[in-house]
This record gives C-alpha cells, structure tokens and sequence, in this order.
C-alpha cells in the first residue's frame, strides 16, 4: 500500500464529497426531517471509503469477498445512500424518497428493506459488537477482508461500545477498523457538556487499540489512515476522525440546531451555493 | 406406550410418541449442550458465543470440542448479542447463551441487531422461571417470553423434555431461517417423549387425552390444558388425577410459543369446557396470554384460566418449593383445576 496519493485522486474524492454533501441536503430537504450534521461531517470520510478504500462492488452488493462498512452512527444514513447511490448500487432518482412512505430509504439504516446495507442501526452503540462479529466471521472464513464501523462520538456515550472496545482486542480483530466521526456535537448539544468524552485516544489505547488521530476533512490525513490499518498488529484499529458538524456550511457548522432538521428550499440552496463555491 | 384407540372419531395424531418416565429425567439446558456439540459436528457453519455463564447453560461442551467456533464474550451479553448478529449477517449460524434474564433484559439489543434484521441467531435463555430455586428472583427468567413474544419475526420455542430439546435444536441448527428465542430450564425434567418423536416448528403437542368413546358425556370433553416447558409433565398428571375424578383432560405441549398453533388452541377451546394454560413466567405475556389473544377473536370458546406466577416476583427457595408454593406442582396445580371446575 501506498502512504502517498495522487493529487488526482484527492481532487476526485473533494468533488465525490461536494456532491454527497449536495446530495444529502437535497434529500434531508425534501424530506423535511433528518440530520444534516452528522450527515456532513462524515461526507469526506464516506467518500473515501466507498470511491476508494472499501472493496466493494455494486453490481455484486452480495461478493463474499467484499470490504463491510457499518454505519453504526445511523442517522447519519443520508450520506451513505448518497455514497451507495453515486456508486451504482440503487438509482439516484430514488434518494428523494427518504423517509418517505413505502421507500426502501428508511430514516435509518434498513438491511432487510436493503439488503446491501450490511446492518439496520440506529439505535446507538450496537454497530461496533455487529462489526465485531463480521471481523471474527471473516477471520474464521480466512478472508482477507476488512470490517469498517463508523461510530459518532456522542455514541460512545452508550455501554456497550465498551464492551466491545474490550472484546476486539481480546480476538485480535486486525481486520476491523472503527472511525469515529469526531463532530463534538449531538442532539442536547456540544458532547463535552453533556457527557465528558475525553481523553478518547488514550481511552482506546488503554484498551489496547490501535489508535490514529487525524483531521477527518483532510483526505491526505484520511488516506494515510485507512493506509495504515492494512499493518497487521493483531489489534483493532481506531480512527479518531476530529471532525465538524455541519462541514462546508457555514450557518450548520457547529450549529446544534441542525443536528437534526430539515433545512428550509432558501436555506439548501444557500447551503448548496456555498458547497458549489467552495 | 400409550396408543390412541382406533374408535377415536377426532383426527388426532396418535400419541406413540409418548412415554412417560419419571425416572428419566434430564435438564432442558443439558440436552441442549449434547445436541449442540452434535449440530456442530454436523454444520460448520454453527458457532456459539457465551457471556461467562457456559458451565451454567452447558455451552461449554461446544466450548471444549470446537474452541475455534466458541466464543467467550465475558459478563457483557449486549455485546455478546451484537456480536451474534453481525457472525449471522456473514453467514453463520449463532446460538448465544446465557440465563434468561440477562438475554431478555438486553432487549433493546435483541429488537435491533437480531430481530430488525431478521438474521438466523438462535437465543438460548436457559434458567427459565422460579424452578431455578435457591439463586432467587434475579436470575429467574420470568418475563423473557413476554419480552421475545412482542418482537416481530422472532419464534419462541420451549421445550419440555430431553428428546424434544435435542431435535429442536437439531431443526434450529439444519432447517429453520429467522431468529428465535429458546428457553430452557435449570432443573431436571422427567421423559415425556420416546425417540419417534418428530419436532414441528408451529404445532402444538397432545401429550395426553382422554379417548372421546370413554367421555361419559359425548358433545364436549372437559378441561384442555395448554402448558409449556417444565410444567408440562405435571399438567399432564395433574390431568391423570382428575381423570379418576371422572372428567376428561386433553394436555397439549405447546414447544411453539410463537407462531402459535392458533387452530389447535380454537378446536380444542371449542370442543372443551374449559381452556388453562400453565407455564413457569408471568401470566401476563406469556403462554397464558397467546391463547387468551388467539381465543378473544373467535365465539364460542370456552373460558380460560391462566395458571403461571401471577404478576409477582420470585424468591428463594428449593424449585420444588417454589412450585409447591406458587402453585406449579402436580398437587396444586390438580388442586386448582378441581376447584375451577368445582368439582
């Protein structure tokens, strides 16, 4: 693995992640309710994974072999439908259906509804035990595969991360990389005042992770990150991803307000010029 | 061998897969741990995962002969739960053990990560109700039925011997697709069943009944009884007993909680006098309540009485105690049916 990427693919995974950013607002906008923060904040760590890092292919969502990507944080899904649309697995004409009635776009993540989501979630802190046991299915199936899980920080709030913070390492789980979407924020308001989170980094690490901490906008720091989890250390690797909620939108950015509510036909298409401008 | 006689005019199965010995008896758990190093041997695709209690629901025999597919998850059932799911979402066949309590109380782990999504988890529950004894209220299962029962798509199994426990989880390891829950029990159960004995996911059971030619009067038998898991054999002597009193008993073994055999429960709630339901959990959610649901739609059927720990928590005690005092013992329960009927 390269540690060293192209300006090319760089300039590739900015405009992927304009576009899901567009895209996610669109459809959080039509819907009228959902998240557009944590919709946001993820939008650059999305693209990568699924424009260049997981292996995966949308022609054959069911490939063994494929990488699995859990969004345990799952109101975030509006910019993982925007990302498995874009990518071919369902038609974008279908993402103005979120939320909607009779829609496979669940407000949350809905594996039977759509089975090439890997897991329902939503109800927060189950993803990373679900990712878990895909990582311990892959190693006893000897597949050279990785587990993705992407948690939000006020998520791990919730104990049964811990829980499984404690099991990973115990299995020697290489094959799972947990991102944290580390956005601050959540739904009563900035993470630090609701519940102290901090030190997250030597948390992980005392529960002997492998831990990276990286500016989860900054595709260099992204790239290198998922680079770094091919290095097989009979630990789990964890991505501190520090993040901002409500990224590329100045009047989201770090609003609580828009945790979760659907911004306003002016207020999209401001938000909309401002990523087009950007 | 009890064997139907040919002049029974009611479709009925015969009962050659009855045999009755209190002599034999066995704990639900324990068959369950032989029949899981069995189906494991047979599908590699099983694993199994416990939360520290494998001495306990008898997963550590699986333990010891596939230490590569077991997985010892420590006091942390939530994870155990999501673990599951996700090995079920690549393909493999999880059964998760631990008491009853600890699985049902993490239920809002149960509601996502295995029951939304559907996956092949099977969930053992294994100490079912105040039959566990000395440990007390908390480690007695004595809502998981009401918990697993509300979820839509999960089955809730229960069996009531050693042989039906080993061909249930032999059909939840080769056949069936879904999530299921399993409740098992701690204490000994006596032989109800013989080796012709087929497990049919859905189907109640008759394990007793009266021939209709020996029923003094003809249009209606007397008391239909439906129980579930360790209470079964002594409903069906209970039955025995009152048969001597002159009334006629059907007893149905009812291994299927859901989806309940609702035809069964109405022919028989029609062709009898009486409806009980007995079972070692809360009356409320349980057994006694799925045959009061499927009964409330259809008119006429006979009134029904609920037999079970009635909406009160456990306690200490030896099992046989606890039955004896929470009126799941042969006696009480013979005792209870006799004055319902005032006979």
């Amino acid at each position: 693995m390269t540690t060293s990427h192209t300006n090319e693919l760089i300039e590739k995974l900015t405009n992927i992640a304009r576009e899901l950013r567009i895209l996610s607002l669109q459809m959080i906008c039509e819907a009228q309710s959902g998240h557009p923060g944590g919709s946001l904040s993820a939008a650059d760590l999305i693209a990568t994974l699924f424009f260049h890092t997981l292996a995966h292919d949308p022609k054959n969502p069911h490939w063994p072999d494929r990488d699995r990507f859990v969004l345990s944080k799952g109101h975030g899904v509006p910019v993982l439908y925007a990302a498995l649309a874009k990518a071919g697995y369902f038609p974008e004409s279908e993402l103005m259906t979120l939320r909607k009635i009779n829609s496979r776009l669940q407000g949350h993540p809905d594996h039977v509804r759509l089975p090439f989501m890997e897991t329902s979630s939503g109800s927060l802190g189950q993803g990373l035990s679900i990712a878990q046991g895909m990582a311990l299915a892959a190693k006893l199936d000897k597949k050279n595969t990785q587990i993705y899980c992407m948690m939000g920080d006020g998520e791990t709030q919730e104990g049964q991360v811990w829980e499984a913070a404690m099991s990973a390492p115990k299995f020697q789980l290489d094959n799972l990389v947990c991102i944290l979407d580390y956005n601050k924020g959540q739904i009563d308001g900035h993470t630090k005042d609701i519940m102290t989170l901090e030190p997250l980094k030597e948390k992980w690490q005392a529960f002997n992770w492998d831990v990276q901490v990286i500016h989860g906008h900054d595709f260099h720091e992204i790239l290198k990150a998922f680079d770094q989890t091919q290095m097989k250390r009979k630990k789990p690797h964890m991505i501190l991803a520090h993040t901002i909620k409500g990224k590329g939108v100045s009047f989201m950015e770090d609003n609580i307000e828009w945790h979760g509510k659907g911004p306003s036909p002016t207020e999209r298409d401001k938000a909309i010029e401002e990523l087009r401008n950007a | 061998m009890e064997k139907a006689p040919v002049q029974q005019k009611e479709t009925r199965p015969l009962k050659n897969y009855v045999t009755l010995n209190p002599n034999r008896q066995k704990a639900s758990r324990a068959s369950f741990g032989e029949a899981l190093v069995r189906v494991g041997e047979e599908n590699p695709d099983v694993v199994v995962l416990d939360a520290d209690l494998s001495v306990s629901t008898k997963s550590a025999l699986f333990a010891k002969k596939f230490p590569g597919r077991f997985f010892q998850m420590g006091i942390a059932e939530s994870n155990m739960i999501g673990t599951a799911a996700g090995l079920a979402l690549s393909g493999k066949v999880p059964f998760l053990c631990s008491f009853g309590c600890f699985v049902a109380g993490r239920f809002e782990t149960i509601r996502i990560s295995i029951a939304y999504n559907q996956v092949n988890c099977r969930i053992i529950g294994t100490h079912a109700g105040i039959g566990i004894g000395e440990d007390g209220y908390t480690q007695m299962a004595l809502e998981d039925l009401a918990c697993m029962r509300s979820l839509a798509g999960m089955g809730v199994l229960q069996p009531a011997d050693d042989i039906e426990t080993q061909k249930m989880i032999e059909f939840l390891s080769h056949h069936h697709k879904g999530p299921v829950y399993v409740r098992l029990t701690r204490q000994n159960l006596p032989q109800i069943f013989n080796e012709s004995y087929v497990f049919e996911y859905g189907k109640g059971v008759i394990v007793h009944e009266r021939p209709m030619a020996s029923v003094p009067t003809a249009d209606k038998k007397d008391i239909s009884i439906f129980a579930t898991g360790g209470v079964v054999y002594h409903c069906i002597e209970a039955a025995q007993k009152l048969e001597k009193e002159g009334l006629s008993c059907t007893v149905v073994n009812i291994h299927t909680l859901k989806p309940l055999d609702e035809k069964l429960v109405i022919d028989l709630a029609q062709t009898h006098k009486w409806v009980v339901t007995a079972e070692d959990h809360n009356i409320i959610g349980g057994l006694g309540s799925a045959v009061c649901e499927t009964l409330a739609e259809v008119s006429p059927h006979a009134p029904v009485l609920r037999i079970g720990i009635e909406d009160v928590y456990g306690e200490s005690g030896t099992g046989e105690d606890l039955y004896d005092k929470y009126g799941l013992s042969t006696p009480k329960i013979y005792e209870r049916l006799a004055k319902y009927v005032q006979l």
